[in-house]
C-alpha cells in the first residue's frame, strides 16, 4: 500500500511577535516548524506502516530550499521518501494554485491509496488545500479525521464535528485530512536521524512535474491579497490595584454605572 | 501580479526585508531579492523610500464577469435544522446585495425542506434554491459538491457565502476547484468596492497576527468561508415571500463514494457560546481543572456561560467545544471575563469583539491588560468568589 503525506513548513506561529512601534510582524528568530496537523498526518501513515510493512509513507510538500529540513524531520520520524516542490514559478500561490501543483507531484509520484494531510496550517489557517488536492485528483475526501481504520478496498473514519463525529466509509483511494485528536506523533530517534541522511530527498520544478509556469503560483491564483494589516488594537482601559474586596467593589461600581449589570 | 524590484533604483538599504510579512524578501549583493512566499501583498512597495519596487500586472484569461449576478449564502442543515451562522449569512448577504443592487438567495440540500425554506424567505431571501432528495438528508462531500456545483453553473451567482463550519470549510474548497474560481477562508469583514462593486474579504492570518484583505478580480462567483459569531442575524419577519425555485437532482453510480455510517453526539447540547451574553473565560492562569467550577458559579450568577483559551484545553481541562479563539470559537457577548488567560493573539482573535472585557489577572504585564476595559491585578481565586459575593448582596 502506498501512502503519500502532505506537509508544510510553516513558522511557528506561537512565537511570532507585533513590532509594538512599526505595528509589523516581527519574524527574526521564529522557528521553522513541521506543520502540528501534518505532523498528525504523518503519525497517521507510519501507524499504518507500523503494522504492515508493505506500507510505503513518502512526505510530498512545497517550498522554498529550507523546506528540506522539514522533510529531513519526516524521514527521522519514519518516512521512507520525500518529495520537494520547489520553484519560483510556484511562488505566491493561493490554495488554489498550490492544490494544481501538489496534486501534479502526486501524479509524478504515481499516485497512491492514501493520501493524508493535516486539516490545516498555521500559518494561513485555510483548510483549503486538501480538498483542492482530492478535487483535482478526483478522489473522494474526507476532512477533520480523528481516527482511520482501513478495511479491504475503504477506509472507515471518524469525521470531526462541532459537537461529536460523523462515521464514514470511504473508497480507496482518498485523500484524509487530520486533526490533532487522530494521534500523537512521534518523536524523532537518534537512529532514524541517522538514517534519514542515508534517504534521498528529490527535488522537482515546474518542469518536472509538467506544469506550465502560467498555471502555478501567483499567475494562476484567483484570488489576490489586496492588503495585509496589522489588527486595530483596542486602547488599553483601567487597572484596578489592590485588594481584592477593593478591586471588586470598584470593578461592579463601574458596571452598575454603565447599567451592566 | 507579480513584485519586482527596480534594479537601479534599490539601494540596498533592507527597509523592505523588516516590513515584509512574509519573509519572502532577501538581500543579495546589496539589492533586494523577492522569493518564492511573496503574495504581492504590496506592503514593501509602500515602505519602501526609493520607490524601486513595482507590481507588475500579468496577462490572464478573462471570464465574462457581467453574466454573474446575485448573493447566494448556503443554507447548511443538520437534522433539517439551520445551522446558527445560516442566518447570520443571511444578514450580511442581504447588506451586501443591498449595496450591489441584487438578489439575496439561499441554496440548501436535504430531504422535506419545506419548514426550512419558508424559514429562510422569512428571514431574508428573495429566492430559495431547493434540493431535495434523500440522497442529500446529510452532508456528503461529494454529492453537495455535485448538486451545488451544478447550481452555480446554471444559474450564475456573482457571490457565495459559506459558514466556516466543519462542513462548510470542507464543501467551499470542493466547489471552488468545480467552479474554477478562488475562496477565502474565514472571513471576518466584507466590503463592496464602490467603484466595481467587486467584494472585499478580510480575514485573519499568521493566528490573527495580521489581518489580509483578499479579492478574486477575475473569477465568479466570489466565494468565502465566513467565521460563526461574527456577522449580525438577519431580522426575522413572519410571512415573507419569495421565489422558491426546485433543482433537479439526479446521481449517476459513480457520483457518490461515500456513506455516512453513523452520526454520533458526544456533546449532550452543543455550547452556545456564540449567543451567550455573558462568557467567562478561564486559561492556564486557573492551575487546574477545577478551576472552572469557579467560573460556573460567577456564570450561573450572572445567566452566562463558561469558555477557556486553548491552553486550558492543550491541557486537558475541558472540552474543546468551549475553545474561544482562532483554532476555536469567535465570540462576541456583552461581557467577556478572561481569568487567568495571558491573552495571546490566536485568542484575542476571537474574542476582540467583546463589548466589555474584564480580565482577571496576576500578572500585571499580561499582554491581555491591553486588550481589556476593566483589568482586575490579583489572585482570581480571591477576586471572582469577591465578585459572587458582592452579587449576592
Amino acid at each position: 500500500m502506498k501512502i503519500i503525506v502532505c506537509a508544510k513548513q510553516v513558522p511557528d506561529t506561537n512565537e511570532v511577535k507585533i513590532d509594538p512601534v512599526k505595528g509589523t510582524l516581527i519574524r527574526d528568530g521564529v522557528p521553522s516548524i513541521l506543520n502540528p496537523d501534518d505532523a498528525n498526518a504523518l503519525e497517521a501513515a507510519l501507524s499504518l506502516k507500523d503494522k504492515n510493512q508493505e506500507v510505503n509513507v513518502a512526505v510530498l510538500t512545497m517550498g522554498p530550499p529550507q523546506a528540506k529540513e522539514m522533510l529531513r524531520e519526516c524521514l527521522a520520524m519514519g518516512a521512507d521518501k520525500a518529495y520537494l516542490l520547489s520553484d519560483r514559478a510556484f511562488g505566491g500561490a493561493d490554495t488554489w494554485a498550490t492544490s494544481t501543483t501538489i496534486a501534479a507531484g502526486i501524479a509524478k509520484i504515481g499516485g497512491a491509496d492514501i493520501i493524508i494531510a493535516g486539516r490545516q496550517a498555521i500559518d494561513g489557517d485555510t483548510a483549503q488545500v486538501g480538498p483542492q488536492v482530492a478535487q483535482r485528483l478526483d478522489i473522494p475526501v474526507v476532512t477533520y479525521v480523528q481516527d482511520i481504520e482501513i478495511k479491504e478496498n475503504n477506509a472507515v473514519v471518524k469525521r470531526q464535528l462541532e459537537d461529536g463525529y460523523e462515521l464514514i466509509k470511504v473508497k480507496l483511494p482518498c485523500l484524509l485530512t487530520a486533526v490533532k485528536e487522530l494521534n500523537t506523533p512521534r518523536y524523532m530517534t537518534i537512529s532514524g536521524i541517522v538514517d534519514s541522511y542515508e534517504k534521498e530527498i528529490t527535488v522537482w520544478n515546474h518542469k518536472d512535474i509538467n506544469l506550465d509556469p502560467k498555471d502555478c503560483g501567483l499567475n494562476a491564483s484567483p484570488t489576490q491579497v489586496f492588503k495585509s494589516f496589522t489588527p486595530p488594537k483596542k486602547g488599553k482601559g483601567k487597572i484596578f490595584k489592590g485588594l481584592p474586596a477593593d478591586i471588586t467593589s470598584k470593578l461592579l461600581a463601574e458596571l452598575k454605572e454603565n447599567h451592566l449589570i | 501580479m507579480t513584485i519586482r524590484i527596480i534594479e537601479n533604483k534599490c539601494k540596498g538599504c533592507g527597509i523592505c526585508l523588516n516590513h515584509c510579512p512574509f519573509d519572502a524578501l532577501t538581500m543579495e549583493n546589496s539589492l533586494a531579492v523577492v522569493g518564492p512566499s511573496c503574495t504581492s501583498c504590496r506592503v514593501c512597495i509602500e515602505k519602501c523610500p526609493f520607490d524601486a519596487i513595482e507590481l507588475i500586472e500579468v496577462e490572464k484569461e478573462k471570464v465574462d464577469l457581467s453574466s454573474f449576478n446575485g448573493v447566494w449564502v448556503f443554507a447548511e442543515q443538520r437534522n433539517n435544522q439551520l445551522m446558527p451562522v445560516v442566518f447570520e449569512l443571511l444578514g450580511e448577504g442581504k447588506r451586501l446585495a443591498k449595496e450591489i443592487g441584487t438578489e439575496l438567495s439561499a441554496i440548501v440540500c436535504g430531504e422535506d425542506l419545506d419548514m426550512i425554506t419558508k424559514e429562510l424567505l422569512d428571514y431574508g431571501a428573495d429566492k430559495v434554491y431547493v434540493a431535495d432528495n434523500k440522497q442529500l438528508k446529510n452532508y456528503r462531500t461529494d454529492s453537495y459538491t455535485k448538486v451545488i456545483n451544478e447550481a452555480i453553473e446554471k444559474y450564475k451567482p456573482e457571490i457565495v457565502l459559506l459558514g466556516a463550519t466543519h462542513i462548510g470549510r470542507d464543501l467551499g474548497p470542493c466547489l471552488a476547484v468545480k467552479a474554477n474560481t478562488g475562496l477565502t477562508a474565514d472571513c471576518t469583514e466584507f466590503e463592496i468596492d464602490p467603484k466595481d462593486k467587486k467584494l472585499k474579504q478580510t480575514r485573519p492570518a499568521f493566528g490573527g497576527n495580521l489581518m489580509a484583505t483578499i479579492v478574486c478580480p477575475d473569477h465568479r462567483p466570489q466565494m468565502s468561508t465566513v467565521r460563526p459569531g461574527v456577522m449580525d442575524k438577519a431580522v426575522y419577519q413572519k410571512g415573507l415571500t419569495g421565489e422558491i425555485i426546485k433543482l433537479n437532482v439526479v446521481f449517476e453510480k459513480n457520483d457518490i463514494h461515500t456513506e455516512v455510517l453513523d452520526i454520533v453526539k458526544t456533546i449532550g447540547e452543543q455550547v452556545s457560546l456564540t449567543d451567550a451574553e455573558i462568557i467567562v473565560s478561564g486559561g492556564l492562569g486557573l492551575g487546574n481543572s477545577e478551576g472552572f467550577e469557579l467560573l460556573r458559579q460567577l456564570a450561573d450568577k450572572l445567566d452566562g456561560t463558561i469558555a477557556s483559551s486553548r491552553a486550558a484545553v492543550d491541557a486537558g481541562w475541558i472540552d474543546h467545544s468551549y475553545q474561544v479563539g482562532q483554532t476555536g470559537t469567535t465570540v462576541k457577548p456583552k461581557i467577556y471575563f478572561a481569568c487567568g488567560i495571558s491573552g495571546a493573539v490566536q485568542h484575542l482573535a476571537g474574542m476582540q469583539n467583546s463589548d466589555m472585557i474584564i480580565a482577571i489577572n496576576k500578572n500585571e504585564s499580561a499582554p491581555i491588560f491591553e486588550t481589556a476595559d476593566y483589568g482586575l491585578v490579583g489572585d482570581l481565586y480571591q477576586i471572582i468568589p469577591s465578585i459572587i459575593d458582592s452579587l449576592y448582596k
